[in-house]
């Protein structure tokens, strides 16, 4: 008895309220692909919808039975899904679920710690990020439905359930939910911060570190700069909402009736948010980046072009993504001066973005490219960065957002340059690690059927969106049937709707895969693919504090790849030096010869 | 019936899946080989696949130009408009042979570094050269597009300071439709707020205002005289909603508890924009273009824009706000 009682209590504490960060990392992983899975179902009903207007899915009966009794989806349940989906896919995947997973398994690994400064903390981060995301399930089932405002909930809309019935019981779960979010994302960034400033091994000076832990310390910066101004406004939506006070509402006229709120301004809950919004973007890309800077590296067997210049740049984009927030918001009345500066602030982090760029390609460039599924994911990511990159001159330049501010246009920029990089971020980082996160290896037919299939249809899907932008077409659109401007619209709903049911049917090869080869894959090897950094130097077995005996030194810098000696041989007679080998006397290091 | 066919096929393709990447492995084995290890070959297929991507993906681009880019707006109805279209194309002149060169070099550098055993990648770890070159080519190039860019759009958001030579029109919206109101022969609008509106008084116009006796509110459609510079406030009464009429390349959003403003002057009356986009039945839109509710996708008005002596002809039809 006692013995049960006792396998009972590990239980517990190894896969539920475990400590450790590799188990707290795929709790994080793993919480964060069912979130993404349900985000994705969400936007292939929503774009049954778009695709073929008014008619009904079995799909659609199937899924949202009880609301859409004849499979026809209402115009506030389309609103409803939009709003959800966005979250889901912003905060829930990519934020959490990219975040807490890398910087969770990779920070304490890398850095060479043997867990995170505060593992209790950790655990809390986790457990508050799973209970807001049941919360922000439940949302879709209370009276009126899910918050249907939009991912950004601006007021009034979001602030009066008059407006629509999203903004009822479910709004108020939405803010229960993201400001208990925000406390697992603060508890998280914290952690890391404390982490990597205090926890390094033996000489892991900041200059040897990985450019991942770069991008994952700056991220975690950036979270705890913006995160709390968006509880802020959360909050005082909180008391507008329940308590009648009057932050972001005033003369308001709605349903026949005048309300008494008067003096505030939704224009300030505009300027809360997207302080948090903008930099938000780049809590989501920069560790997409971090990680594929560590794969190209790995995968073309050559030290990343230019590694300071990337940490620069890195700084340089959190920085600037602190101006910028403004070019949201050109045209809510804002002084046209103000407009200019956030015209200004914005180009220029087209700057450091192109740095990057073109140190991406300088590394693939006399590269030996190695094509693991995590190499594959990784150069789609340059493809996307560049892709939806060049579209942000035009949205940027606040004279030319003026005609496709709010339309497809935009829906089409953003999700190639944020969702779709990182995304693919994302997946190279899971391909890569996951011999570190379930001691297995994934299959690479599998995960190259399905890059190809994602690759082809996310383009499918998004780069026709900017076609219906020049059209002008309005994003957040039940439909585009009310307008005879839009009729010959419909080839390209169909299109980008087809392409994306076959993205989302693409995405159950990679489960498939994750699933099985994380109980039945092929035994991994230490270091299967070879990288010079630390998480490679500790044992296959998970077991709390990483290394046996000591924690091992550091004495490189991490990108010592192909490195040869004045007669063209390879210094240690392989085309990787790891970390942890001490340099040779004519050994320069940090990539100088 | 379907979901149960559904989900045993489901079921059988998983097992299916499970067996063959199971004999692969062994397969791999017995040959003394390691599964997951990339072997030249498959690199060398990869690499081919990428750089058949890129050929497909400018197929891809290439098609969809010829097929949809014709559906674009037609050209643009107001003087700033034009200016607007011609910066719009100034930076895809920049941003196009960027996002082909760019990929191309990406993809064509996965084709011709694919690993090869025979080969030793180039250890190159940086080049302040190089690495300068590319921050300040693209810094003169923005530099060049936010001048540009920043010319544009203080000339487009300087108010009409001309009170006689413009028109004036205030654009409320509201769940879900648009009201305009002209400012009469004063060329004033009268004061409003939200607690006046009563029946017909649909925005709330102040009757004790002088200014406002001879305001017209008017729905449904509302006329501009071409060539005259329009000078629009808007209001909002619940939502936020956007005022956008993309023909004439303008959009302002409308903030509940202030007013916000845009003006532009129209150049081609409806009449001739039939003709230019061949289509008799072509007509203005003023949509909403932010999320305001449900009916978010249907609030719309129409706007016909005409000669001076028909506009003054319409205006004076249409009512007073005291009538
Ligand atoms: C195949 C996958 C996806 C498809 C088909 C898809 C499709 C769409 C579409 C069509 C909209 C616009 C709906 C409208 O404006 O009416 C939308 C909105 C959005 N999506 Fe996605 N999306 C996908 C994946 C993602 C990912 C990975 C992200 C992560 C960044 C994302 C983030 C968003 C956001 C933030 C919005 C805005 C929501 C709002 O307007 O409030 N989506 N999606
Ligand atoms: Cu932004
Ligand atoms: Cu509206």
């Amino acid at each position: 008895m006692s013995t049960h009682h006792h396998h009972a209590k590990d239980f517990l504490f190894t896969y539920i309220f475990s400590t450790d960060h590799k188990m707290i990392s795929k709790q994080f992983l793993v919480t964060g692909f069912l979130m993404g899975f349900i985000g994705l179902i969400m936007s292939t009903l929503f774009r049954l919808q778009l695709g073929w207007p008014g008619e009904s899915f079995e799909m659609i009966e199937l899924l949202m039975g009880s609301w859409q009794e004849d499979g026809v989806m209402a115009p506030d349940k389309y609103l409803s899904l939009v709003t959800m989906h966005g979250t889901i896919m912003v905060f829930f995947l990519l934020t959490a679920g990219l975040s807490g997973t890398f910087s969770n398994l990779l920070i304490p690994l890398q850095i060479g710690a043997r867990d995170m400064a505060s593992g209790f903390l950790n655990m809390l981060s986790y457990w508050f990020f799973f209970i807001s995301s049941v919360v922000m399930l439940c949302s879709l089932f209370v009276e009126g439905g899910a918050a249907s405002a939009g991912w950004t909930i601006y007021p009034p809309l979001s602030a009066l359930p008059q407006a629509i019935p999203g903004s009822g019981a479910g709004m108020t779960l939405w803010l229960v939910s993201m400001s208990i979010f925000i406390v697992s994302s603060l508890l998280g960034s914290l952690n890391y911060i404390v982490t990597i400033l205090n926890m390094r091994t033996k000489g892991m000076s900041m200059t040897r570190l990985p450019l991942t832990i770069w991008a994952f310390l700056l991220t975690a910066i950036l979270g705890v700069l913006s995160f709390p101004v968006l509880l802020s406004a959360a909050l005082l939506l909180v008391f507008d909402r329940s308590f009648g006070t009057s932050f972001y509402l005033s003369d308001i006229y709605i349903g026949g009736q005048v309300l008494e709120h008067s003096g505030g301004s939704p224009i300030l809950f505009e300027h809360l948010f997207w302080f948090l919004g903008h930099p938000e973007v780049y809590i989501v890309l920069l560790p997409a980046l971090g990680i594929t800077s560590e794969i190209i590296s790995t995968m073309t067997r050559k030290p990343i072009f230019g590694y300071r210049a990337m940490i620069g740049s890195m700084m340089a984009i959190g920085f600037l993504s602190f101006i910028v927030w403004g070019h949201h918001m050109f045209l809510t009345g804002m002084n046209p001066f103000l407009g200019s500066v956030f015209t200004f602030t914005t180009l220029l982090i087209a700057i450091p973005s192109a740095v990057k760029v073109f140190n991406y390609l300088t590394t693939l460039w006399k590269g030996n490219i190695v094509f693991t599924p995590a190499t594959m994911f990784s150069v789609g990511l340059v493809s996307t960065f560049i892709s939806g990159g060049v579209t942000g001159l035009i949205l940027g330049n606040s004279a030319l957002d003026i005609n496709v501010h709010d339309t497809y246009f935009v829906v089409g920029h953003f999700h190639i340059v944020m969702g779709l990089s990182a995304i693919f971020g994302m997946f190279a980082g899971v391909y890569h690690w996951f011999p570190k996160l379930f001691g297995r290896m994934m299959n690479n037919k599998l995960g190259n059927i399905h890059f190809w299939i994602t690759i082809c249809c996310a383009y499918g899907v998004f780069f026709p969106m900017h076609f219906l932008g020049f059209a002008g077409v309005p994003r957040r659109y039940y439909t585009n049937s009310e307008f005879p401007m839009f009729d010959n619209m419909i080839d390209i709903n169909v299109f980008i709707s087809v392409c994306a049911i076959l993205a989302m049917i693409g995405q159950l090869v990679f489960f498939f895969n994750f699933v099985y080869s994380a109980f039945r894959g092929p035994k991994a090897p230490m270091n299967p693919w070879k990288g010079n950094t630390l998480e490679w130097t500790s044992p296959v077995e998970h077991f709390h504090g990483n290394w046996y005996g000591e924690i091992p030194a550091v004495y490189r810098w991490p990108y010592d790849y192909s490195k040869v000696n004045a007669n063209g041989e390879y210094v240690y007679g392989e085309d990787f030096i790891p970390q942890t080998t001490p340099l040779g006397d004519d050994e320069k290091d940090g990539g100088e010869h | 019936m379907m979901t149960i066919i559904v989900v045993v096929a489901v079921i059988l393709v998983v097992i299916a899946g499970s067996q063959l990447l199971k004999i692969a492995e062994l397969r791999a084995l017995s040959k003394g080989e390691l599964i997951y290890e990339v072997s030249e070959k498959e690199g060398k297929q990869s690499g081919l696949l990428m750089l058949g991507f890129f050929a497909a993906f400018m197929a891809f681009f290439a098609w969809q130009m010829w097929s949809w880019y014709g559906l674009k707006l037609p050209v643009s109805a107001s003087a700033h408009g034009v200016d607007t279209d011609w910066l719009t194309g100034a930076t895809y002149a920049v941003i196009t042979p960027v996002f082909i060169l760019t990929n191309g070099l990406l993809f064509f550098f996965c084709f011709k570094y694919s690993y090869s055993s025979t080969r030793k990648a180039t250890f190159f770890s940086h080049s302040n050269k190089l690495e300068m070159i590319w921050t300040i080519a693209p810094s003169l190039v923005l530099t060049v597009l936010i001048l540009m860019g920043l010319s544009n759009w203080n000339k487009i958001m300087t108010p009409i300071a001309d009170e006689d030579d413009r028109v004036l029109i205030e654009l409320t919206g509201q769940q879900f439709t648009w009201t305009a109101r002209y400012a009469g022969a004063d060329k004033k609008l009268g004061r409003s707020h939200v607690t006046l509106i009563e029946g017909v008084n649909a925005t709330g116009v102040d009757a004790t205002d002088d200014n406002a006796k001879d305001d017209k509110l008017v729905k449904g459609e509302f006329h501009l005289p071409v060539g005259m510079p329009v000078q629009f406030v808007f209001r909002s009464l619940d939502a936020i909603h956007s005022a956008y009429m993309p023909h004439f390349r303008s959009q302002m959003n409308c903030v509940p508890g202030i007013t916000t403003q845009f003006n532009f002057v129209p150049t081609k009356t409806t009449e001739e924009m039939r003709k230019i986009t061949n289509n008799d039945e072509f007509n203005y839109v003023l949509l909403c273009n932010k999320i305001c509710g449900a009916a978010h996708y249907n609030m719309q008005m129409d706007i016909v824009v005409e000669s001076q002596e028909d506009y003054d002809k319409w205006l004076a039809e249409q009512k007073t706000f005291v009538e």
